[in-house]
C-alpha cells in the first residue's frame, strides 16, 4: 500500500485531452498558496510527460506520480 | 528573470489548422511564456466575431484524413463532403475531450496571449476592424518581427 500523501485542492481532468489537462493544472495551482498541494487525475496518456516539462518549466514540484489502469495522478506542490 | 517568448504566425483558416497555434500558445502560457500571436490571411477566420466554432475541414487535397469508409478523391469534391467532414471532426474532437477553437481562444485571450490581426490581409480580403474580436490589436510585418527577434521560440502555421 503505498503512502497516502495530503493534499489541498483536488483537480479531476479525466476524460480531457491535451492541452486542457495543464492548462487547468496552471489555474489550479495558481489558485494554490505557497507549498500546498495539488491532486491532479487525468487519463491522458500524454499528461505524464507534459506534467513533468510544466513543472520543470514552471518550478513547481510534481511530489509523486502514480500510474496504472490508464489513470495518472500527478500531486504537485506549488513551490513559487 | 524575464520571461522565454513565442510568436506564432497563424495563416490557415481550417479546422485542423487552427489548433495547433492556439494549443501552442495556451500551453506556453500556462508555462510562464509570453506569445504572441499574429494572424494573416486565411488565420484571420479565428478571430473574426462568432466565427471560431464555425471553421471547417475538407478532405479534398488531404488524403491522409481519416475517414469511415475509404473515398475516392472525386467524392470529396460533391457537395456536402466538407460539411460531413467538419462535422466528423468535431465530433471526434468532443469525444475525445479535446477543447473547441472557441474556447482555446478564449482560454488564450485570458492568460494574455497578445494577438496581432494583420492590418493588410484585412484590407485586402475586405475585413473590417470591427469584424474583429475584442482585444486583438492591428498591425503588420514590422509589429510582429518586433516581438519575434527577442523570442526563443517563432513558428509559421
Amino acid at each position: 500500500m503505498s503512502e497516502e500523501i495530503k493534499f489541498d485542492q483536488y483537480l479531476d481532468a479525466k476524460g480531457m485531452s491535451c492541452p486542457l489537462p495543464i492548462l487547468k493544472t496552471k489555474k489550479a495551482v495558481d489558485a494554490l498558496a505557497k507549498d500546498q498541494v495539488l491532486k491532479v487525475e487525468s487519463t491522458d496518456a500524454g499528461s505524464k510527460n507534459d506534467m513533468t516539462s510544466w513543472a520543470k518549466r514552471t518550478g513547481n514540484e510534481i511530489v509523486k506520480t502514480e500510474e496504472g489502469s490508464g489513470l495518472y495522478t500527478f500531486y504537485i506542490r506549488k513551490t513559487v | 528573470m524575464a520571461n522565454k517568448k513565442l510568436t506564432i504566425i497563424a495563416s490557415k483558416g481550417a479546422l485542423d489548422m487552427a489548433y495547433p497555434p492556439l494549443i501552442l500558445a495556451t500551453t506556453a502560457a500556462a508555462m510562464d511564456v509570453d506569445v504572441t500571436i499574429f494572424f494573416t490571411f486565411y488565420g484571420l477566420e479565428i478571430i473574426k466575431k462568432g466565427n471560431a466554432d464555425n471553421l471547417k475541414v475538407s478532405p479534398l487535397g488531404n488524403p491522409a484524413m481519416p475517414m469511415p469508409i475509404p473515398i475516392p478523391t472525386f467524392i470529396s469534391s460533391m457537395p456536402g463532403m466538407e460539411v460531413m467532414a467538419t462535422a466528423m471532426m468535431k465530433s471526434m474532437f468532443q469525444k475525445h475531450g479535446v477543447a473547441t477553437i472557441g474556447q482555446l481562444l478564449a482560454l488564450a485571450q485570458e492568460a494574455g496571449v497578445k494577438l496581432i490581426a494583420c492590418q493588410m490581409t484585412m484590407d485586402v480580403m475586405g475585413v473590417k476592424q470591427s469584424d474583429i474580436i475584442d482585444g486583438v490589436q492591428f498591425g503588420g510585418a514590422a509589429a510582429w518581427l518586433d516581438e519575434a527577434v527577442d523570442s526563443q521560440i517563432n513558428l509559421f502555421i
